[in-house]
Order: structure tokens, then sequence, then C-alpha cells
């Protein structure tokens, strides 16, 4: 089964004070010079049969209607090739 | 005889028996509704209750947006149907996008409940008319996600319009954007805000005063008169 993953991260002008909170715990637990950190949310689908150009309109369409609000999240879709994954993990 | 309101019930709502009793405070008869069910039982107005539908999972009032009671929540508020969204009922209705603009995490990330001074900037909705304009009320605030957000387009569009129903005063409790406490669609039929009027509807609880009373003689005059 392919893996297709939708990351989903609130628009630069949105406020995001979650990712705020995390940038300033870092130095407090010893990890300096990261600048700026923001949170977002990654999903990740297992599609059945093929991911073809009306399987990947379609989880656009979920990702647009659904697993984001695009009032104030932005979201980006990608194809993960399943086979490759399982490879690196009976790697390492 | 009076009019119908109904309250819708989520898995995760938690101020809908608190919302029926405000309704029949004001001398309507409450009508619950399953959020399973799409027949909204010839109500003429519904609420959306506060709380927690599907636990906010996803985003708060993402997945109730989806369920088979606001398909028709939501075709019959396009028809002109009044329709209250209180707290997580708000969140649901920014979902929809019957209202612009969405709720985010207040931006001090901590759960507040406290009372809340708000200013009624908006005394002609189905909602609010049993109040003047610029009228002072003191309501309870219970939420984490009650930072209201739009864009710079949207908040002056909403100014022009008089679709700022409600703004807090003296502290903005969450960073909402300019002060925004609750707003209407462009035909007022629809209104949404975080802070719980129908938790303060009887002297002996609450706030002790009766400030959120208003909301619903309010739609009980608008029903009635209509």
């Amino acid at each position: 089964m392919a893996r297709v993953v939708v990351d989903v991260m609130l628009k630069p002008e949105i406020l995001d004070p979650q990712g705020q909170a995390v940038q300033r715990a870092l130095p407090r637990l010893g990890f300096e010079g990261i600048a700026d950190v923001r949170q977002g949310k990654r999903f990740e689908l297992e599609v059945e049969g093929p991911v073809d150009d009306a399987a990947l309109a379609r989880i656009h369409e979920i990702a647009e209607t659904f697993l984001a609000n695009t009032v104030i999240e932005d979201f980006d879709v990608k194809v993960e090739a399943a086979e490759a994954d399982a490879a690196a993990k009976a790697e390492s | 005889m009076t009019a119908r309101v109904g309250v819708v019930t989520f898995p995760g709502t938690l101020d809908d028996r608190d919302t029926q009793r405000a309704v029949r405070t004001a001398g309507l008869e409450a009508v619950p509704l399953w959020h399973r069910d799409k027949d909204l039982k010839q109500v003429d107005a519904v609420i959306l209750p506060g709380g927690f539908s599907y636990g906010d999972y996803l985003r708060a009032g993402a997945i109730s947006r989806f369920s088979p009671v606001m398909e028709t929540v939501i075709a019959q508020a396009k028809a002109g149907m009044p329709v209250l969204g209180i707290c997580n009922g708000f969140q649901v209705l920014t979902e929809t996008h019957l209202l612009p603009g969405a709720m985010l995490r207040n931006n001090h990330l901590h759960f507040i409940c406290r009372d809340q001074k708000l200013r009624v900037e908006n005394a002609e909705t189905a909602w609010t008319r049993s109040y003047e304009q610029g009228q002072e009320i003191n309501i309870p605030l219970k939420n984490i996600d009650g930072r209201y957000v739009a864009d710079e387009r949207v908040l002056d569009e909403l100014e022009a319009e008089g679709r700022v129903v409600f703004r807090y005063e003296e502290l903005n409790p969450n960073g909402s954007l300019r002060d925004i406490a609750g707003i209407s669609n462009a035909e007022g039929n629809v209104v949404g805000l975080m802070p719980h009027p129908e938790h303060a509807v009887e002297p002996l609880i609450g706030t002790g005063r009766t400030d959120g009373l208003g909301f619903f003689t309010s739609i009980l005059k608008r029903l009635v008169s209509a």
C-alpha cells in the first residue's frame, strides 16, 4: 500500500503560541541556536490501490475540506514510496 | 403559543442541558436535537452549545461540522433560520464557514474560566435585540481555543457592516484580534460568541446576574412577533 503524507501548517502570518513555547523551552534544556519554532500536523494516509492523478486529486480534496482549515492553515501533499520506507526500516 | 428552539447534542457536548434550561427560562420550548439526526423536528431556531464535541480532535468543531444534523442546520441557516453558536458552537460555525474567520489556541496557552465583561456592539441581530447598543454585560467565559482570527480584509468588512456583535471589555482574555468576542453573518440570523450566556440566566448561579438571558428573550421576541 502506498503512503501519502499531508503536512498542515499554520499560515506564516498566524501567531503560533505553541511553537513559541517550544522555542522558549529550548535554551533551558541546553539547546542553543534555534531562532523560531512553528508547530504543525502530519497525516499519514495509507492508500488502497494506485496513487494516480485521480487518487491524488481526492486526497487534495480531503486535505482542503477536512484536514486543513484553509482560513488559517496551508497544506502540502507528498507521496511516499512504501517499499523504500519498509527497506529503510529493515536496514536500521 | 411559544416558539421551539432546538439544542444540538454532539458527542462531547457539555452545555446542552444548561442551554435547554436557559431556553425554557425565557419562556421558549427547548427541543433536544441529536447530532446523527438530520431532522430538526420543525424547530424555529437552533443553538449549538458549548463543550468539546468529538474531543476537539483535528480542530475544535472540525468533525462536528460534518455531522448529519449540521447538513440541515447549514441549509436552514442559509434560508434565514436563526442559529446561535456558543463557545464550541461558535467554533463549529466558523468551521462551516457560516461565519468567517477561525478559532485558535489562546495566546497564553491556558484554559480560562472567568466572568467576562463584554460590550454589545450590535443590538439588532436575531439574538441581541433585548440589549441596548453599547450595553455592557458580564457572563462566564471558559475555553482554551478562544482566539478569534481572520485576515485584515475580513476584519475590516465585519467592522464596516456592524457584524462585530460583541467585544471583550477591560481585558482581552485570549488574544482575539480587535477584541472580538462574537460576530454575525451578513443577514444577522447567525451569531457566534465564545462566552456563555446560558450560564447567566438565573440570579442564584454563575455571575449572580442574569445578563445572559437577553439572548433567549431576543429570540423569543423575534420568533413570536414574526
